[in-house]
């Protein structure tokens, strides 16, 4: 054993205990199918047989009726902000620089929302039943995800009610 | 519209949660003694040895306080031969997780056993710490243990 001269040090009060969870996570058959179609620069859904409702990003089922959706259909980038939030406190990791707006966004044509970001807007004249446009990559740079879109921004045109958002 | 053909779309994906944890008086005088190459446990009510020292005593509850020294080397009490090591796992050829009863403690702890091969492995055998080449006030800090052979 050695027996080495102890240094005056403070003593320990803290541990580094990081946790790192790797996953390979492959889209199922819907997931898939949205993002070839995302990668084309088109926002699609699906459309529920029974109650007609079209979700984005499809799962392939519909949770109220129980069946298969199996009907595709394509969305535009016009979206309806149903409820927002304005960032304030920075999160580790987080390119983003506070304070920035995260969404959920209803685009036109489904009835379920999904959450982007907006900007090129004054946040404190965001407000729901806003109108929004999807503000695209450069086409050289689009790939299977959602960051195709940069964010959203506003759109000159009317309100949408707030009971008729996702209608 | 017509649906493409679907492709299999796979990704790596890694969650990362980077968290540093408050190890208290008592767990943090135990890494500050692995930092200076010493294991200490504490005394509980029955007056058993607890190592790794536990912060309130496992019979009564009341707050432990009282540090015991113990020894670099100690005995197998019961192990687990690790065939095929991991990617997290610390060491990267086969080892024995083992509990080891240190002397001067009466309560066994969880560590690695560097044996070199499964036959080497007995319940008792006699094992002693081997230190990493840098403490740091790490559990860690104990790089395992290998089997120890008294001299006659």
């Amino acid at each position: 054993m050695t027996t080495e001269k102890t240094e005056e040090r403070e003593p320990i009060t803290g541990m580094e205990a990081p946790l790192y969870l790797k996953y390979k996570f492959t889209a199922g058959e819907s997931t898939a199918k949205f993002l070839s179609q995302l990668k084309l620069g088109r926002l699609t859904g699906q459309r529920c047989p029974i109650c007609s409702q079209v979700y984005v990003p499809a799962r392939g089922s519909c949770a109220r009726c129980g069946v298969a959706t199996n009907e595709t259909v394509e969305l535009s980038d016009k979206a309806t902000i149903q409820s927002f939030t304005i960032v304030h406190i920075p999160i580790p990791g987080n390119a983003l620089q506070p304070p920035y707006i995260v969404a959920n966004l209803v685009p036109d044509g489904a009835n379920i929302s999904f959450i982007h970001l907006l900007s090129e807007c004054d946040n404190e004249a965001v407000h729901i039943g806003m109108r929004v446009e999807a503000v695209w990559k450069p086409e050289e740079e689009w790939d299977y995800a959602m960051e195709n879109i940069s964010y959203f921004r506003p759109l000159d045109e009317p309100d949408v009610p707030i009971d008729e958002i996702g209608r | 519209m017509s649906d493409p053909q679907t492709e299999v779309l796979s990704q790596a994906f890694e969650l990362g949660f980077t968290y540093t944890r408050s190890t208290g008086p008592i767990v943090g005088r135990f890494l500050t003694g692995l930092r200076d190459r010493q294991i200490v446990g504490i005394r509980g009510s029955d007056g058993r040895v607890i190592v790794p020292p536990m912060e309130y005593d496992p019979v009564t509850a009341a707050a432990l306080d009282e540090f015991v020294p113990v020894g670099q080397r100690g005995e197998v009490t019961t192990w687990s031969w690790v065939k095929y090591p991991r990617e997290k796992h610390l060491l990267d050829h086969p080892f024995a997780w083992a509990l080891i009863q240190l002397d001067g403690a009466d309560i066994p702890m969880l560590h690695m056993v560097d044996a070199g091969d499964e036959s080497v492995m007995k319940t008792g055998m006699k094992v002693e710490v081997r230190w990493a080449d840098e403490p740091r006030g790490h559990i860690s800090d104990i790089a395992c243990f290998v089997p120890f052979v008294e001299e006659a």
